[in-house]
């Protein structure tokens, strides 16, 4: 099921959470909502869910508005931080919930219900654990136990709200590749929810970067690293410099200095680069500086340095050397970006 | 080696070693403390009790007028408890899940049965639900005051905040996860309702149902005003204790109070039997 998202807004007391936000989600995609804490990426899954309701804007599935429609009438698989499991119930019950709340006409008979309870549970690979209490579960196992619950409806899109978040780290590295394989196998329209880049940049096919409300940029993986649409993508997915420069005849310069790198137009604009993609340098036209501290990451070198030039305050800058290259503690240092981007003020 | 193991782990250790001191102090003086409140007076009324023989015992015991006292007492505090925990239960939700101006105004009131001497309260009913009274002439000829529907009705308005003071606190804490859950696998707001948030509350209900059954067993000065006091009829079991004791007749008064200390202790051993039944099964309480 395909989802279009358009010019969506939604306001808690007059303070908009969400602000303009267009998206078109493709049959059988997943997509992972990436942004900082109060971006609105939660709210975003919510509007979609039905859980709440728009200010304005509609929602389709597939060619159906559901703008208004209930949160019941929606058919949406929906996974929550917390597995929200009922404790009362046996995983079995959890799980068959959904089939048997359904209204006498569509209800499945009981035998139906117990044996598509065994199948789900064989799918989150739970089988024999049907007649435990969810606090007799661990995290992973009750978040499986979540997922398969949703997935007993079977719903027309699953959505995750941050579905690893309240995992430890192995755990979850270990529950990410299976929810891979999972909506591989399943190829349910899957969006979820993280403020964890590496996993949305791991696991989705698509990334919607969002902050303050409004969507930042929608691309893959390699897009939204390599080809950051705006200084806050930039910034946000991955590690970055971001210096003050001025472009000036076709050329970049910084606190007054050439650095050798070239850019078309004139005036002042924002230099991001990331820490792997610079050369170290032996030439009058770079950026300059003194190393103040230097660590072995795995296979390369970080070297952290204070560059700036005289009379003007100095830039903390991070960047990756060669394990070989000769940097030393205090020593001076000179490097260019290869791969850059200057977003004009 | 497994000797001693199985012996260490066998016998069994009052002092248990702790970071916190003071045990053997804090100990003592809890077990001092609840043998000079409650141990005392109880075993003070088994032997008054044990002075009328078996023989005299039994005779109270299967006198009618005790049976349809304590029938009077249980069966009115026991309908009293039902109705609060069901209507308890509606005033708690109304209390945690809406703000409308008047709310904590509301809440304070709960605690009013509390604060409230009782007879004033027994005597305020009385006025109320009498044949003549405001609310009851309304009724006539159905009777209220005077019959056991007074008696329950003054145990519903003395027990309601236990009722609303327990419940409250676990509904606040109710995961609201778990009803948007529940809506999002299609179940509407009454099966959301009935097979989600109550059996979540279960234990909370079944705590406040006990707290006012057995504050309905023993209260005294609301129900004589509004009971009548009919022997056979509307006479309650403390009362008849109350008459005993006018009487002069220390025995039987106690014995009654025997009985009743006997049937109270069975019946909140069952419903804490029930609460630990269920929070081992749910995880926690």
């Amino acid at each position: 099921m395909d989802v279009t998202i358009t010019n969506i807004r939604k306001e808690f007391a007059r303070f908009p959470a969400l602000n303009d936000v267009s998206l078109k989600i493709a049959s059988g995609e997943l997509i992972a909502l990436l942004g900082p804490s109060g971006s609105g990426k939660t709210t975003l899954l919510r509007l979609i869910a039905g859980l709440d309701f728009p200010t304005a804007g509609q929602i389709f599935f597939g060619d159906e508005d559901a703008s208004h429609h209930s949160v019941q009438d929606r058919n949406v698989g929906f996974v929550f931080q917390h597995y929200a499991l009922f404790r009362h119930m046996t995983v079995a019950e959890n799980i068959g919930f959904g089939l048997k709340v359904r209204p006498a006409a569509s209800r499945p008979p009981k035998a139906e219900i117990s044996r598509r309870v065994a199948e789900l549970l064989e799918m989150v690979q739970l089988s024999g654990f049907d007649k435990r209490y969810p606090h007799q579960l661990s995290g992973g196992q009750r978040q499986r136990v979540a997922l398969a619950r949703a997935m007993a409806i079977e719903p027309r899109i699953l959505l995750l709200d941050e579905p690893f978040g309240a995992l430890d780290a192995k755990v979850r590295k270990e529950l990410r590749r299976w929810l891979r394989e999972f909506h591989d196998r399943t190829g349910h329209t899957t969006v979820f929810v993280t403020h964890d880049q590496e996993e949305a940049l791991e696991l989705a096919d698509r990334v919607v970067v969002m902050s303050q409300g409004k969507i930042e940029q929608v691309g893959s993986a390699d897009d939204v690293y390599d080809r950051p649409s705006s200084p806050f993508v930039f910034s946000f997915i991955g590690d970055s410099t971001q210096l003050p420069v001025e472009v000036k005849n076709g050329t970049v310069l910084f606190q007054g200095e050439p650095l050798g790198i070239a850019e078309p137009g004139e005036g002042a604009g924002q230099l991001f680069f990331r820490p792997e993609d610079v050369d170290l340098i032996d030439a009058r036209d770079a950026l300059s500086g003194k190393v103040t501290a230097c660590r072995r990451l795995a296979g390369t070198r970080i070297a952290e340095i204070d560059i700036a030039n005289d009379g003007h305050a100095p830039y903390h800058v991070e960047i990756e050397v060669p394990l070989h290259a000769p940097v030393e503690l205090g020593s001076d240092i000179r490097f260019r970006p290869t791969r850059w981007k200057i977003f004009r003020d | 080696m497994t000797a001693s193991a199985t012996a260490s782990t066998a016998r069994w250790r009052l002092k248990q070693p702790s970071i916190i001191p003071g045990f053997g102090m804090a100990l003592g003086f809890s077990l001092a403390y609840l043998s000079l409140i409650i141990l005392i007076p109880v075993a003070g009324l088994l032997w008054r009790t044990a002075g009328l023989g078996w023989g005299g015992f039994f005779a109270v015991l299967t006198d009618t007028r005790t049976l349809k006292a304590l029938y009077v007492s249980f069966g009115t505090a026991f309908l009293a408890a039902l109705v609060n925990v069901i209507f308890g239960t509606l005033v708690a939700w109304v209390l945690t899940r809406y703000n409308f101006p008047g709310r904590r105004l509301i809440d304070a009131m709960v605690d009013l049965p509390f604060a409230l001497p009782t007879a004033v309260a027994g005597i305020a009913l009385a006025a109320l639900y009498a044949p003549n009274g405001w609310i009851g002439s309304l009724f006539m000829p159905f009777r209220i005051a005077f019959t056991p529907t007074g008696i329950v009705i003054a145990l519903i308005f003395i027990g309601l905040p236990f009722v609303v003071r327990t419940v409250q606190p676990v509904m606040e804490e109710l995961d609201r996860e778990m009803e948007e859950a529940a809506a999002t696998l299609g179940a509407n707001r009454f099966q959301t309702i009935t097979q989600v948030v109550l059996p979540g509350l279960t234990p909370a209900l079944l705590t406040g149902f006990a707290l006012a059954f057995a504050r309905g067993v023993g209260e005294y000065g609301s129900v004589i005003f509004i009971a009548g006091n009919i022997p056979y009829v509307s006479e309650i079991a403390p009362l008849l204790i109350v008459i005993r004791l006018e009487e002069f007749n220390y025995g039987g008064a106690t014995a009654v109070a025997t009985i009743m200390l006997i049937i109270s202790f069975v019946m909140l051993f069952v419903i804490n039997f029930i609460q630990a039944w269920s929070r081992r099964r749910y995880g926690n309480g």
